[in-house]
This record gives C-alpha cells, structure tokens and sequence, in this order.
C-alpha cells in the first residue's frame, strides 16, 4: 500500500510502510548510506505527518519485510497478543504518541499493552517523538528482572563492570574487577568481552569470577560475553555459566551473519534454565543489540536501522532477558555520524525496548573516528538516567583496552547516582555496605578499609 | 597514614596487571583533574590521527630507493567528512585512477598498495620501515612487484581494485588503522590472493597492530613474508589459509 501527502503543491507519494518509515527517520548516516533516507527536511516532515495518519493496525496487515522469507517477521506476527492490542487498536500511529504521552498512561497501562505493540508500531512512533517524548514514556515504564538481584525498579539504577583486557589475562582483569566493586560497579552483571572465542580461556574467566562472587559472597551474576554457541559448549562442560550472551539483529539474515538462528537462541536459553544458578529469579539471558548492524551485514531489505533496531527486540522478549544492552556508538560513524545522532538512537532505543516490555541498559559509547566525545556521553548519560534507564556500563576511565572505544566509566555511574539520588540493585547496596563501601546515603565511603583490595592478593 | 601508604602500594601492584585506568582515584565523584587530561590527550591523538594526512612526497622520497614506480590514487571519497561517512566510496578508485593504472598493467606476483585509511599517521611512519625489510626479502624469492600504489581515502577492500587492474596474483593493502586511545599509529596489512572487486574480508588474511610498540616492523615482515608465500603456494587466501597457518601446515 502506498502512503502520500501534499505540501503546497508538491505530491510526496511513499511506496509502502517501509519506504514510509525510512523517510520518516530522523536524519543519520546509515540510512543515507543505505539510500533509503529522506532527501529533504520537508520530505522527511512530509513522511512523518503522513505516517502520523497511518493506523496502528496496518502494521498487522502489511509487514516489512514479507512473512515468508523472514523469520523474525514471523516470529513478530504470530506472538502478536490481540487481547492486549484491543485497547490501542483504534489508535493511528499519531495517536499512539499522544496517548503515550497522555496522564491517564501510566506504568500499568503500558505493562497491559505491550505484548500488542509490535516492533514496527514502537519505531513509527518514536519517529513521530522528540528526544523529551521518548524519555517521558520510556520513564513511565518499569522493567524487572532477576537472578541473584532485582534489577530495573525506579529509582534504581545499575551497571555492567566490563574489565576486559586485550589478552583476557586474567590478572589484569581481576585488577579492573575489583577497582570496579569498590566503586559500586557491577551489580548487573560483571561482564567480559574475551579477546578470543576460546572456550578454554573463557572457562577460566568464568571460574575466576565465579570463585570471587561466592569467596565475597556477591549477589550478582556473571558472564563471558561468547558466541552462543561457545557458550552451549561451556555448559555442556560444567562450566559455571550464569547467563547466556548474544548479539541479535532484526533481519533472519543479521543474525545468519552472527552465525545463529532462532532454535539456536532457544536451545541455549533451555540449557541456561536447567542449571537454575539463579537465586531469586530465571532471567537468563543477556542481548546486545544496535542500529546499523543490519545494514553492515547487508541485510536490512531496505529498511531504515531504527526499524531493523526494534525488530531485533522481538527476538530479545521471546526469552525473558536479564539484560538487553543497545551498544549505540560502537558501530561507527557511517552509521550515526556524530553525537547528536548517537544520543537521538540510544533514546529511541531505550524507548523501544521498555515499550515492548524489555530491561533496557545502554552501552553510552563512541569510537575515536566518530564526531563524539566525553561531553557528548555526559549529555546522553544524565538524559538516559532521567529516562530510567535499567543499566550502563562500567569501564576502568571509560576506555575500553580490549574493543578500543570509550564508554562509561565508573565515575560516571556514581555522578548520576549522586544527581538523580538512583540507588543499586537493592540486595547488592546491602553488600556495598555490609563491606563499607558505601554509607547508608550511597556514597562511597573514603578510606574504606578495603577488604576486597588486601584479600584479592594477587 | 602507613594504612594509606600500605593501600596506596596495593593499588599500585594492581596497576601492573593491566593498562586499564584503574586506581585513578576520584575527587568527589568526579576523575580527577590529571587523569581527566591525559585522557583528553590520548583523544586527542586518536582525532588528529583521523583527519592527518598522507605525506606523499615524504613516501615517495623514502620508497624510491627500492627502484619502482610509484602511482598516487584517489579514492571516490573526495574529503574526509565523506569518507567517514560512506565507507562505500572509500572502497573505489575515482575514474582518473583506471587511466593511471592502465599503462602498468602486466603480470605481476604481488602489488602493493598503500592507503591512509583511518590513520594516515600510521601509514607516514610505518611503511617505510616494513617495505625496507619486505621488498628485498620478495626480490631474494624473485617474486615480480607491480609498481607501488599510494591512495589518499582509501579502505581495505581498494587494494583487490588496484591488484586485479595490474593484474596482480596477490594484493598486499598497508592500511592505517582506527586510532585507539592507547595508540594512534597503528597500521594493519591485508593479503588477498586474485584480487578482484567485490571480494569481502573473509578472502583477506590481516596482520595487524603493526607499529613499533606493537607488533614491530622486522617481526611484521616476517609473518606477512610467510603468509604471502603460503598463499602463492596454495593459491588461497582468507579463512582456510588462516586456518592452515595456525597449525604451522606445510604443503
């Protein structure tokens, strides 16, 4: 079906709801380089006043990329719950922005509606938002999830300590460890990108984190951020595997680049349950996401990223995540070329993602060729914690020796916390002060006596 | 204060286990002010590395001595702006470059083809140093070298461009590659065996981290002088010749 609108007397005619969305984008690199970008600012008004007009239930009869030759199309379309959809149903997309943003929508409205709300539906709209709208209604919602701690209440606010090291030596990373805990990181997940998919070394890293978590008796979870399939191998073999990681994309061919499919997520996910490491909850796995991804892979079927982004979320909410991590400024600049893009996708992001019911954290991240620095990841680190962001990263001075770009650093979690008076996962601030890390307000205390340091002995 | 001094050295042992900036220390919540700078620094190297330029007539000085021609190419991408944005045009030589290369076209065993990449720092320190090791180690094993190619905005895949119009059996690309904080000068070689456009980086064998507190030059040469050699040998590159190569296989 084709879309259209008049400006004056210019006609601007739309193919169908792909073409729609794409022109409806927010202006970044990707989709200039994929072609599928609005050439003007008034054509790109024009797409967004017309889809403004586009009701929410078209997204169920026309989909973007076709049913028969993607399974993440399928997936979407048939775990789409109409009983949840009913109340939204008679909504336009513009409406949906407008009732989203409304007094009456609150937390438990949107917890109702959200397996009605497909990916497609969550990124028409957050095209129709400005970056105050999308973290009005991101901050609406609340995300839980468990497994040795609670994460995602308001008013909490936890990171992933990510002590990678370009040889995955292990005293190195234990080092970045424990200079992390006693700063407060890590009550997410303590999370290491291995240099190498060696199932070996990587069995290591686990054992290693997995003796300090009970030698300290720590309530969080760990992880090795594997290929999926590495990981089933740890598992097979006894490893103490935590969490299942994967980076997912929202095309069958994306995640065909990643070498994995949908059997091979669920067959992880099985096996992660059965250990039932968890303690106070089964929320086993962990995804990474990010715009562009598809289009790297050539596989986005001339959808725009923002779109191909929110699909990938189907994939994530069919198996209940601890953890979904948008990885928004790592991917480079011919996909979001500056800051100022980097923060609009991280907020859509984040947006999308707590729409469609997932614990959203945010990798606040850039790489040294894009045009971004340290104040642009302030600016999205104080939007994203008033946004009620579930988690970001921790990074030893924000530089990451391993992947070679720049994220969040411990400091930088214990700014926001301060600003915006947010408190960690609740069973591990009891940890931080069982061990005088941190006071009773959740500072950290000086001169603590640093347990932690004299008995890591190295 | 011996509790202080007895902390402060058991940071400083942590600090020897890795090159993370830990034990950094913090003033109220914030890093404090000499850390916060030197990080500001090593950006700031990693930026000005980004935007450097290719210092042709310095390369050309220094490349003459090995006694082949040398071609300056462009990429399709026109300014760096450009380049960063559309990796695409980065990937194609502009229309003047078909008409330069022509005239050399012959039957070469290897050409070598040198691009700024995202780090023309990189490539204005280190190519000279590698080639002095590597080119007379190809004229010991009589393999034939295409004249040298340097190409202002290029990327990885451009080098199969240059090699499959000269007709090259291999394309050597040396590349810089994307400034990290840590280092900002460091330059990547990729191997590819029948070059041809259209070729993705699972043809390609790379070494990388080519710089001198890297991976040196004399060791560099070593392992791309081998790698070339297998690859001509087995007439393969990529993946299998990687794989092959990690268990040290000998035809």
């Amino acid at each position: 079906m084709s879309y259209r609108y008049t400006i004056k007397d210019r006609v601007y005619r739309f193919n169908n709801l792909k073409d729609l969305l794409a022109k409806a984008s927010p202006y970044r690199s990707g989709d200039v380089l994929a072609g599928v970008a609005a050439e003007t600012y008034e054509e790109r008004v024009a797409a967004q006043i017309a889809l403004s007009d586009v009701p929410l239930s078209n997204f169920l009869n026309e989909a973007i990329i076709p049913y028969e030759t993607d399974d993440v199309t399928r997936l979407i379309i048939d775990s789409h719950d109409k009983e949840s959809f009913k109340s939204i149903s008679h909504l336009t997309v513009g409406g949906f922005r407008d009732w989203l943003l409304s007094d009456e929508t609150d937390c438990n409205t949107l917890y109702n509606i959200n397996k009605g709300i497909t990916p497609e539906m969550a990124a028409a709209v957050s095209k129709l938002m400005r970056n105050q709208d999308l973290i009005a209604a991101a901050g609406k919602c609340e995300v839980v999830t468990r497994f040795r701690n609670t994460i995602g209440l308001k008013g909490h606010f936890s990171t992933r300590l990510q002590p990678n090291h370009p040889t995955d030596d292990a005293k190195g990373i234990a080092a970045s460890i424990i200079d992390g805990l006693l700063y407060g990181s890590g009550d997410a997940v303590i999370g290491i990108n291995p240099a190498t998919d060696s199932a070996v070394v990587s069995a290591n890293l686990l054992n290693l984190m997995d003796e300090l978590r009970q030698r300290f008796e720590i309530p969080i979870q760990t992880c090795v951020l594997n290929h999926i399939t590495t990981t089933i191998g740890l598992m097979e073999s006894g490893a103490p595997v935590d969490l299942c990681f994967q980076s997912i994309g929202g095309t069958e061919l994306t995640n065909k680049s990643f070498g994995i499919s949908l059997d091979m997520i669920e067959e992880a996910y099985q096996a992660a349950l059965a250990l039932n490491r968890g303690t106070i909850g089964q929320n086993v796995m962990y995804f990474e996401t990010g715009q562009g991804s598809a289009l790297s892979a050539n596989a986005h079927h001339g959808a725009d990223q923002q779109t191909c982004e929110a699909r990938a979320y189907a994939i994530a909410r069919k198996f209940n995540p601890l953890l979904v991590n948008t990885v928004v400024g790592f991917i480079g600049p011919e996909y979001l070329y500056d800051g100022k893009q980097i923060i609009r996708a991280a907020l859509e992001d984040h947006f999308c993602g707590k729409l469609l019911g997932l614990p959203m954290g945010v990798d606040i991240c850039y790489t040294n060729h894009a045009e971004a620095d340290q104040d642009d990841m302030d600016n999205l680190l104080t939007l994203l914690g008033v946004a009620g962001c579930n988690f970001i990263m921790g990074i030893p001075g924000s530089d990451d020796i391993m992947l070679n770009y720049q994220s969040t650093s411990f400091h930088d979690a214990l700014y926001i916390r301060k600003m915006l008076g947010l408190r960690h996962a609740p069973e591990f601030e009891q940890w931080l002060l069982k061990h005088d890390i941190i006071d009773d307000k959740g500072l950290l205390i000086s001169n603590s006596r640093n347990h932690l340091l004299k008995a890591a002995n190295l | 204060m011996s509790d202080e001094l007895d902390k402060r050295s058991l940071w400083d042992k942590l600090k020897e286990y890795t090159s993370a900036r830990i034990a950094i220390g913090r003033t109220g919540n914030s890093i404090p002010v000499q850390n916060s700078l030197e990080f500001k620094l090593a950006h700031a190297h990693a930026r000005d590395a980004v935007y450097s330029k290719l210092d042709v007539e310095k390369l050309h000085h220094e490349l003459e001595k090995h006694g082949l021609p040398i071609i300056n190419l462009k990429s399709k991408a026109d300014y760096r702006e450009q380049y960063l944005q559309r990796p695409d045009l980065g990937r194609k030589i502009d229309d003047d470059a078909y008409k330069l290369l022509e005239p050399h076209k012959g039957n070469y065993d290897i050409a070598i083809i040198i691009a700024d990449g995202l780090s023309a720092t990189a490539i204005n320190q280190n190519t000279s140093p590698l080639l002095d090791v590597l080119i007379p180690a190809f004229a010991l094993a009589k393999y034939s070298l295409a004249p040298l190619c340097l190409i202002e905005q290029g990327r990885v895949a451009i080098g199969d461009d240059v090699g499959s119009i000269l007709n090259a059996k291999l394309s050597l690309i040396l590349i810089g590659e994307r400034p990290g904080l840590s280092a900002a000068d460091s330059m990547g070689a990729y191997l590819t065996y029948l070059p041809k456009p259209g070729l993705t980086d699972e043809s390609r064998n790379c070494i990388s981290n080519i710089r001198p507190q890297g991976l040196p030059v004399h060791l560099a040469a070593e392992k791309i002088f081998y790698l070339i050699q297998q690859s001509l040998r087995r007439q393969l590159s990529g993946v299998q010749l990687k794989d092959d190569a990690d268990e040290k296989y000998f035809p």
